[in-house]
Order: C-alpha cells, then structure tokens, then sequence
C-alpha cells in the first residue's frame, strides 16, 4: 500500500552521544513512548554507510517516516537529505550532551533531557506529512514589466536573452522614460571620462526588434488578480480597450519623478526663468541641438553656470526629502562638461556640500571635470537673486564668509522621489482603525496617496508595501529583491534613488528573480527565505470562524477572503512562515510538514515529572533562523543550558499557536521562553512583520496566565539574534532560576 | 579525489563571498547546475568577519544563516572550497576551467565534533582577526569561525609532519583526518562564469606617515570591527593593543589610502558609512565617556542612507573634522597616537576663519582603509577587461565570463548582492542558450 505509513527511528552514537547517554534506552524510548516501528543504532550515521542504511530501509522496507537522533537540524544537512520521506531530527549533541556537564550527578537529568528530545521528535514526525505541493502550480515563462523606462526596457531585453517572453506595460505614448530626454549619460566606462550616448535610442529599436518582447503603450494595469505562475492583468489603453494576459512574475520598473523646488522660494525658481532643474536643464541642451546651450528668458548663450547642490535634500524639514538621491553631483559633473563643450569658455561652478562621486567611475569622473576646468566650491547657497544676471548668495563652508557670484543660469539638483502607488498597509490602517477617530486619521494619510500603479486585487492592499519614504523596496541589505508580494519584483530608482548603469544592473537582478519566481512557482516551490519548500497551508472550512486574522495577519499578503470570508490561501505568494497559523484563534490552519499538532504533541510528549521530584520544566520556542543557530552556536562553545529545558525551533515567533503556551501550562510545565527576532523599523525578522505579531500576541498572554492563576513571569518572551551566543542560553537559565524562587507549577498530575 | 560533474551547461562561480554565495543559490534555485570554487576553507567571505551592517546595526551572520541553509539544501550547488581558478580556456557556452584545491587534511567525514582542536597543541595568529590575530590565538585545528560551512575542520599546514598532526588524527574518531591529502588540480567544463573574487582592505603599511607598521594602536577598519565583536579578540571589548586599555577617544580617519594618487585612484564608497556605523560601537561601548572624531575630506552617506549620518551627526559625543590627516607620531610615555594637520574648517571649533593646524591625541586610531580588488591586475587567469583601478569592467569582450560584487567595483553589501543577482542571470543567459543549441 503505497499511502501506508512506516515509521522508523535511527539513533546515532557518535561525536559522545554513545559515551554520554544511554542509547539502549533511547531505542526503548523511541520504540515504546514513540512508537517507530524500527529502531537502529548506528556509529556514526552521517556516513555514507549509516545514511545508505537509511536509504536501504526507504527504498526494501517502505519506510516513510523518519526520526533522525543526532546532530543539530542545522549539521549534516547534506548528508540527511531524504526528499522522499517525512524527517524530523532530535538533536542529542548540541541540544543535550554540548550543554550539560559531563558529571556523574548529571548523568540522569542529561539522559532525561535525551530521552525527552527523541519522545519530542518522534511525536513531531508522526503528525508531518512529505510535502508534495498543491497541483494548483503551473509554470508561465511569460514576464510583465511595468514601465518602459531605462530599467524597464532592460529587465525586459535580459528576460528576453535568458529565453522568457516578455510584456511591457507603459503609461506614455513613449518608449525611453526621463533617459529618453537626455542629452547625454554619465559615463559608464573606464576611463570614466566624458559624458556618453544614453543608448537609449538603441535600446529601443532592440525592444521593438525583439520577437520576443510586446510593448503596449499608453497602457496601465487595470486589475491584477492571481499569483506567481498564474498572474492575470487586465492591460487597458487609453483609448477603452483592454485585454487580460497570464504572467509568471512581474517587474514593477515605474521610476522616479523629481522634487519640486518650487516648494523652496530662497532658489527663486517660480520667479526666474533662468533657475532651472538638472532635468530641466537637459531639454534646454536638446533644444540647443549642438551649438551653444541657450538661457530660457532671453536666448543668450550662456556664458557662466552655476550648479546648486543638495537642493531640499539630506534634510529634516518638511516638505523636503530626508535623503539623497546621491547621484547629483555626478550629473552636475556630466552637464558642466556640456557646457565645457558647446559653450565655449563658460565657467561652471559646482556649489556642493560633500561631494558624493562613489566608486572608481565616480573618482575619475570628478578628475576629469577638475582636469575641465569645472569649478568645486564647497558653498551651502542661502539665496538666489533673480534679475538680468542672476545672483548667488552662499556661505563658503571652507572660508566660513558669506560670498556672491554672478551667473547667466542655475541649475538645480533636485531629488529622485519614487513612483510607487499608495502603500497597502495605509489602505488597510483604515479597515483596522478601532475608532471612527482613527479611521478618519488613516484616510487623510491615504489622501495624498498617488494612484495605484499594480492595482493588485489583494486582500491586503493594491500595490506593493513601501519600505522607507516611499520606495518600494523590501529589505535593505541581504535579499534586496525581496518584496513582501512574492513574484513582484522591483527595480530602478523605484526602489531606490540611483543613475542609469545602477539602474540597468539593477533590471537584470529583477529579471533574474522574476525568472526564478515563475520557475519555481511552476514546481510548488516557496520563494525565500523557505526556498524550495514544497509545504503550502490548508484550513479546516468547518472549524473556520471567518474572523480574518489569517488574512490581516499574513506578512506577504498572500491570503484573500472569498465572499463569505473564508481565506483562499494562494500557495505561490506564500512564504510559508506560519504566521497565519499562528494567528488562528481556533488552530484550523496548516502545513503538511508544520502544524499545531507537529509543535503542540512535542510539547505534549515530554515527561512532566510530579511536583515533588523537583524537576521543573520550561519549554523554550526559538525561532530556527536566528535563536536557534544562536543556541547552536553556545553549544559549540561549551555554554551549559539547564537541563529542565526543552527547545522547540519554530519557523517564525508569529507562527506560535497560543494554544502551545495554554496546554503547556495545563500541562504543568513550570516556565515558558519565547525567541524570535528584532522587530520594529530596523526589523531582522526574515519574514518581515512575523515576529513583531508574534510578540504582539505574546503581550496578551498575561490574560491567561491570570485565568490559570500562574505568575506572570512563567512566560517570556525576548528579541533575540543570531549573535547572542551567550545571551540566549542565559535566558533560559533565568527562567530556571525564576522558576526556582515562585516555585514549580500546580498544574502537574 | 575531488569530482566534479561539469557540462556546458554548467555555470563556475569563482569567490564564495556574498557576491558570489548569492549568484550561485540564485542561478541554484532557478534549477542551474552550479559549481562554487572558493580559496578560503568556507563561504561567506569578508562579511563573516563583520560585527554589524550599516544601516540596520544588524549582523551579518544573520542573512549567511538563510544563504547557507539555502547552499545546504540545493542539490544543484557543488562547493568547492579551498580552491582556486588558475586558468580558463574557450569561449561563452563552453570553457574549460583548471582549479588547484588545497589540502584541507580533513575529509568529509568530519561531523564538526572539535576533538581535533582539543588534541592539537600549537597555536597561530588567528587570519580571521586580520592583525588582531596575535590577540586570540587559533589552534592548528580550527574551524574558522562558528558558523563556517562547510562545517568542517581545517588542518594548519605548519602543522603537518608534527607531532601535532599525529595527535589530531589519533583523537578523531571518525577517520576525518587524512595526513597524505596532496594538492589536486581538476579542469572541468562551464557554460558561464561568475567572477566575484571580491576585494581586499588596502594595505595600511603602504601609508606611511600613517605608521600602522609602528604604532600598536593605530588599527585599521576591518580590525576594529573584529574587536567590536564580542567572538573577536577581545570579547566585544574596545581595547587598545598596546596595552588593553580601555579605548574611550577614537579617532577615525576617512580616505586612508583611498583617493590618493600615491595609493587607491578610487573612492571606496563603504567606508564613510563604516565608520558612521563604528561610531555607534564606540558609543555603546562607553556611552558618553566615548568620543569618536571623523577626520575627512567628503561624507559620502550615499542616498538612502544619508539619514544615518544625520543621526550620528546629530550625536554629540561625535565630532566632523574636515582634514587629511598629515601624519601620526605617537606619545611615547602613554602610547596615544597623535594626529597632525590642519583643519580647513576650524571655524566649527574655534568661531574664526583661517586654518588651523593641529597635533591630538586619541586611545585609539582607526584607518578607514579602502577596497581594493583582491586579483592584482594582471594576474587574472582569464582573459578579461580590467580598468585602472583593477576592477573589471561591463564590457561585450568578456564573453561569458560577468563579474559580481567588489571585482567589479567598490561595493556595500545591498549593491554587491544587487549586482550579483543580475550576474547571474547573465550566466544563466549564456547556458539556456547552449541548451537551445545542444537540448536540456
């Protein structure tokens, strides 16, 4: 019978695990309390020897269900690579024999702690199933880029190269974007030393030559609906007309636009016609059309520039932006040099405050304006004055004085400020404001938002979450492409300020995850940081109470509500964290190879010893990415951990069902801890918001301990990184200590 | 024998760094054959020998966590480490690459248990604290740090043909430990090539008037982050190698050694933000009795990050001074360096115009030293476009061969994983290409 079910456990006796522990007895336990139906002892079982011995029993005796005791679930992990079967793995070394003493009077609660991790691991696997996916997969090679600008015209060309079709979706009636518009680009080669053809014109006839790319203009997204694989967007025209197309993935490309200086009246731009924008100062060159750049109010060639840097940006006012879009100077470098070429002797004068030309091409490309002539005066401007000739009141920051200069033009370098559509966590702080007050705060928020670009039919929201002043990034540092909408990837100065070469690398990793998404989304397999996990959850219909926690809660937005609110778990934008489960309020909700049960009957099968024997017990849920490799860590180092605890890894704090805390506490252990990651604006929560719904919930859990009469200090939880080596068990240790002085628990029978 | 299974399909990944570790999981992921051949004995590189990461003050073995279980759990990713490319052949769609593995001495029967390192006896500076090394020594059996994949011991070769080398093999009981493992050299096929060989930190001798050669306590950069780090030298403990005092009066000077025609042409675009984020150690190592002062010539926060410096700015136990650093002497009767030069705006002190010259002591210096490729040009055993700083260039020419991270440019870790993932697909490019051609 191929769905029969054989358990099987496989106790390794090496690295000391023999020497320390009583591995008859583990088999006992393991046979008797947890009922493998087989059991073997091996010497060292991640040897090709001992994993072959495993392999065998897969494949002669129908095993299907495997207990692993040896090492950590994060060592061997090649070795102990069974896809075709259920594991669960208790962990003697680093969990037990590395932490505790190796003295004689420790020898008995070492083997308890032993005993216990194999009943704990034995009872896991019993309930965890070999995930399969869903069959709802389905593999789509075709991309949507949206926005035909510089990013997205090359998202679109290296999709195309790696052999995937692609769709472009622009709003204009134009390929090219603000690049489009430009005379010329910073250089992108060595030696870095003139301004360069933007390309763009060529990169547009390769968009329009290429079979492989469909650009639909004067073209918005109407409706976006589905899931990696299986995106639907209805595409709409100007003119009506609309058609639906199936994607894989999407690109959101969408670009910048520009501050507005008119907002900074010092700059005397609303008042001079000769005070103009970086950009604004591209078209006058356009215009030009190679002979002298002329001056908008009265055509004079110009004969004297001056460069105004840092133009309502890197500020704490309001109104302008807290950043910096940290490429003007390299644009004011590449547009003295338009000056240097086309208008003769003009001089040039770029007022900056710290000059920001990064990299190797930005060093030589700052030599060679030097090398130019261009003038660099260290100068915050306080003031232009308009008139015939134009006059520039700033303060020489290295001669500390106040100083003038005459100019024909200005030009100011104002900031990149993103194009995102309106955040969906604004749209959904209205749904959850508690109070009508509230509510009407959360829509004037939304007031000002721009229109949706994505309109994404997501429970949560139209458009992607925005990071930081609203870019939409997802993460800062490691995973740069991951956003909380899975296979929605974005790029350019969308993003993230940046200038035409960072932008087009830029593209390329958008194009390479957006390929990835609908590969893998066609094998049910999950995005980061679970990549590769085939799990997806399911709910229980008839024990669902629509209450939408699940929906509210997801991290990713990935869950929607049919009409009568029941969620629709949409397994490929579903980054399997658990969350969900955590947030059902009546444990409906799970993964074949996660569930309430695979956690809940761990903690249900460790012996609770009788309150006169004195041995408390304190359950210590740690998340798997970050306080369990810590507790790893501690091992390595010899740190002890009292032998009263027992360490569950769970895959996100906001996957924890309250239901463990309350049978663990019925159940009568003593002390509960509770470890998850750094939540807040400096987040290290790999799934986003996961932890901080978990430490929310945790914050209620007061109530039933009252309920339960127990001591608030018997649950606690902590933020805990990676990097706590020493910290974490010293956590757990306290909570020994805590225990020791308000006593075991009643609740032991 | 080290076997690797190679095909024009397959794409060769050279550098285990960041850069590198996530070109190869991304092109892994996407169901690519990869192999990953790295010169040190794990992945991760430079990153596993920070403290935090600006702008987050988070920890970089947080996110290697995730990569490597990913590296752990992809069958399609072969790691080959202590190795290095020593020649490639052909063109984009098929190459030939000859690697020279080092001999690690330990096989991969090793389950990480430590027993070698117990038995061992001898003792090295310990290469992951930089210069810090002779601090906290490191056994002749080593893992290289806690969280090192693969998770497999190392064998100093000093140690080889000792009675050391007997004892580790005696005290291992698994049959890790082969004392006879020689230098291999492998040559396998590859469709594509990722080069992200990364970056080194300036060598901070060359700088003379600087006198990291003399003076104990004047440190560089990357050495400071080993010593803020609590499995560092010092335990986390900001103490100065001269002496182990407390080190309370930092001073940070920007551009050692970067744009500089007698040094790096470049500006290395990190180290501001580095030292902006090693002011925070400072300050939470002592509160208001630490002080950092910044000597430099720009603040280069760089875009998003320009926030970060307005807080550190607004710290007051933080202070900008705008000068090149002349020289340093030290006091020889309490080993403080002294800076010399002369502040361009000394008007933020003193209320007066006019350039004033200065000679400061602090506990402690620091040299933000800057990146530099860590392939000496003309040393590559590709042939491949290279600028004149020594990084490659995105250039048509190179065939199938892309570059990754810092052997492209000077990078922070968000730009370096960035330009990674686009890396790849650019490999990935080139192989879906030969398998049109050959069929999958």
């Amino acid at each position: 019978m191929a769905d029969e079910k054989k358990f099987a456990g496989y106790i390794c006796t090496g690295c000391g695990i023999g020497e320390r522990l009583d591995a008859g007895q583990l088999e006992t336990i393991a046979t008797r309390d947890g009922k493998m139906q087989s059991c073997r002892q091996h010497e060292m079982l991640c040897s090709k020897e001992g994993v072959q011995t495993i392999r065998d029993d897969i494949a002669n005796e129908g095993v299907t269900h495997i207990m692993i005791a040896a090492c950590s679930r994060r060592a061997k992990v090649e070795a102990f690579n069974f896809t075709e079967v259920a594991m669960s793995r208790a962990n003697l070394r680093e969990g037990v024999i590395w932490v505790r003493p190796d003295t004689d009077e420790n020898r008995e609660t070492t083997q308890e702690m032993a005993d216990d991790y194999i009943r704990m691991a034995c009872a896991e696997v019993k309930f965890m199933t070999q995930p399969t996916g869903s069959g709802e997969q389905e593999l789509n090679k075709q991309i949507l880029v949206v926005g035909g600008g510089i990013t997205g015209m090359t998202a679109a060309l290296e999709t195309a190269a790696a052999g995937y079709p692609v769709h472009i979706v622009e709003k204009s009636g134009v390929l090219g974007g603000h690049a489009g518009g430009y005379y010329k680009s910073i250089p992108t080669r060595s030696p870095y030393a003139e301004p360069q053809d933007t390309g763009i014109s060529q990169m547009i006839a390769d968009v329009e030559a290429n079979d492989s790319i469909t650009v639909h203009l004067n073209s918005t997204l109407a409706r976006t609906e589905g899931a990696p694989g299986r995106f639907n967007a209805e595409i709409a025209t100007e003119s009506g007309s609309s058609e639906t197309l199936s994607f894989g993935a999407i690109i959101q490309a969408t670009g910048f636009k520009l501050y507005d200086p008119s907002a900074l009246p010092q700059y005397a731009y609303d008042k001079s016609a000769d005070v103009v924008t970086n950009e604004e100062l591209e078209g006058l060159v356009m215009q030009a059309d190679g002979g002298p750049i002329k001056r908008p109010s009265d055509g004079k060639a110009v004969e004297s520039v001056a460069f105004v840097q840092n133009v309502g940006q890197n500020s704490t006012e309001e109104n302008e932006l807290p950043y910096h879009s940290g490429i003007g100077d390299m644009i004011a470098i590449k547009q003295a040099m338009y000056f240097k070429e086309l208008n003769g002797n003009c001089d040039t004068t770029i007022l900056f405050d710290n000059l920001r030309t990064p990299g190797a091409a930005g060093e030589d490309f700052y030599r060679a304006g030097q090398q130019k002539m261009i003038t660099f005066s260290k100068g915050a401007v306080t003031e232009v004055v308009p008139g015939s000739t134009l006059e520039v009141k700033f303060k020489d920051l290295i001669l500390n004085d106040d100083a003038t200069m005459q100019c024909d033009l200005v030009v100011l370098d104002v900031g990149m400020m993103p194009n995102t559509g309106p955040d969906p966590y604004a749209q959904l702080a209205v749904e959850e404001a508690e109070d009508e007050a509230e509510k009407e705060k959360a829509r004037a928020l939304l007031e000002n938002a721009p229109p949706s670009i994505l309109n994404l039919e997501y429970r949560q929201g139209t458009d992607l979450p925005h990071l930081k002043y609203g870019f939409t990034d997802s993460h800062f540092i490691c995973f740069p492409y991951e956003t909380r909408r899975t296979g929605i990837y974005a790029a350019g100065p969308t993003r993230r300020p940046m200038d035409m070469r960072q932008a087009a690398d830029d593209a390329a990793g958008a194009a390479m995850k957006a390929i990835q998404a609908a590969e893998n989304a066609g094998k049910g397999r999950a995005a980061h940081p679970r990549s590769g996990d085939l799990s997806f959850p399911s709910f229980r219909k008839e024990g669902c109470t629509q209450c939408k926690r699940c929906t509210v809660e997801c991290p990713f937005g990935a869950i929607n509500e049919d009409e009568k609110r029941y969620p629709i778990f949409n397994e490929a934008r579903c980054r399997r964290c658990g969350t969900c489960m955590g947030a059902c309020p009546v444990r409906v909700i799970s993964f074949e190879n996660y569930s309430v049960d695979t956690v809940g009957q761990q903690i249900k099968n460790v012996e609770v010893p009788e309150e006169w024997d004195e041995k408390p017990r304190i359950l210590v849920l740690a998340c798997e990415n970050d306080a369990y490799p810590a507790l790893d860590q501690s091992a390595m180092n010899g740190v002890e951990i009292t032998q009263w605890a027992r360490v569950v890894p769970v895959r996100c704090l906001g996957s924890i069902s309250l239901s463990w805390i309350t049978d663990s506490l019925n159940n009568g252990y003593d002390g509960i801890v509770l470890m998850g990651c750094q939540k807040g604006e400096d987040y290290q929560c790999h799934f986003v918001k996961g932890s901080e719904m978990g430490l929310e919930r945790m914050s209620k859990v007061g109530d039933t301990l009252q309920t339960l009469n127990l001591e608030p200090e018997r649950v606690a939880s902590y933020e805990v990184a990676i990097t706590d080596i020493q910290r974490a068990p010293k956590l757990i240790n306290d909570m020994a200590e805590t225990v020791q002085n308000i006593g075991m628990s009643p609740f032991k029978f | 024998m080290t076997e690797v299974i190679a095909t024009n399909q397959t794409i060769l990944v050279v550098g285990g760094g960041i850069s590198g570790l996530t070109a190869a999981l991304e092109a892994a992921e996407t169901g690519k054959q990869v192999v990953l051949v790295e010169k040190r004995p794990f992945v991760g590189g430079r990153i596993t020998q920070l403290y935090k990461y600006f702008p987050k003050l988070c920890f970089p073995t947080c996110g290697l966590e995730i990569n490597q279980r990913r590296a752990k759990m992809n069958p399609n990713l072969t790691i080959i480490s202590m190795a290095e490319v020593t020649e490639v052949q052909g063109e984009a769609g098929d190459y030939s690459a000859t690697i020279k593995i080092s001999p690690r001495y330990v096989n991969e029967n090793c389950t990480g248990c430590g027993d070698c390192t117990r038995a061992v006896e001898a003792e090295f500076d310990n290469e992951f604290n930089y210069g810090l090394g002779g601090m906290s020594k490191r056994k002749g059996a080593y893992l290289p740090h806690k969280m090192a994949h693969p998770q497999r011991y190392v064998l100093d070769p000093r140690i080889i043909g000792t009675e050391d080398a007997d004892k580790a093999k005696a005290a291992c009981k698994v049959n890790a430990i082969d004392l006879e493992m020689q230098e291999e050299t492998l040559t396998f096929k590859a469709g594509a090539i990722v080069w992200a060989t990364g970056w080194r930190p300036y060598d901070a001798n060359k700088i003379q008037p600087y006198g990291y050669d003399r003076f104990a306590n004047v440190i560089t950069n990357v050495e400071f982050e080993r010593m803020a780090d609590p499995q560092g030298p010092t335990g986390g403990k900001l103490l100065r190698p001269s002496d182990g005092k407390e080190a309370k009066h930092v001073a940070f000077i920007q551009c050692a050694g970067s744009r500089d025609h007698n040094h790096l042409l470049h500006c290395s675009r990190i180290c501001c933000m580095a030292t902006l984020k090693q002011t925070h150690f400072v300050q939470d190592a002592w509160g208001d009795d630490g002080k950092s002062t910044i000597y430099y010539i720009d603040i280069r926060a760089i875009d998003r990050f320009e926030d970060f410096y307005t807080r550190v700015k607004n710290n007051p136990n933080v202070s900008f001074i705008k000068s090149k650093v002349a020289s340093i002497t030290e006091n020889s009767e309490n080993g403080n360096p002294v800076l010399h030069g002369v502040d361009v705006e000394s008007y933020n002190r003193d209320g007066n115009g006019g350039y004033d010259r200065y000679a400061t002591e602090y506990d402690l210096v620091v040299l933000a030293v800057g990146m530099e490729p860590s392939v000496d040009k003309g040393t590559f055993p590709v042939d491949i476009s290279i600028n004149e700083e020594g990084f490659i260039e995105p250039a048509p020419e190179n065939g199938g061969v892309f570059a990754a991270g810092c052997a492209s440019d000077a990078l922070d870790v968000n730009r370096a994983v960035q330009q990674a993932t686009g890396a790849a697909l650019r490999a990935i490019q080139v192989v879906n290409r030969v398998a049109g051609t050959e069929g999958q």
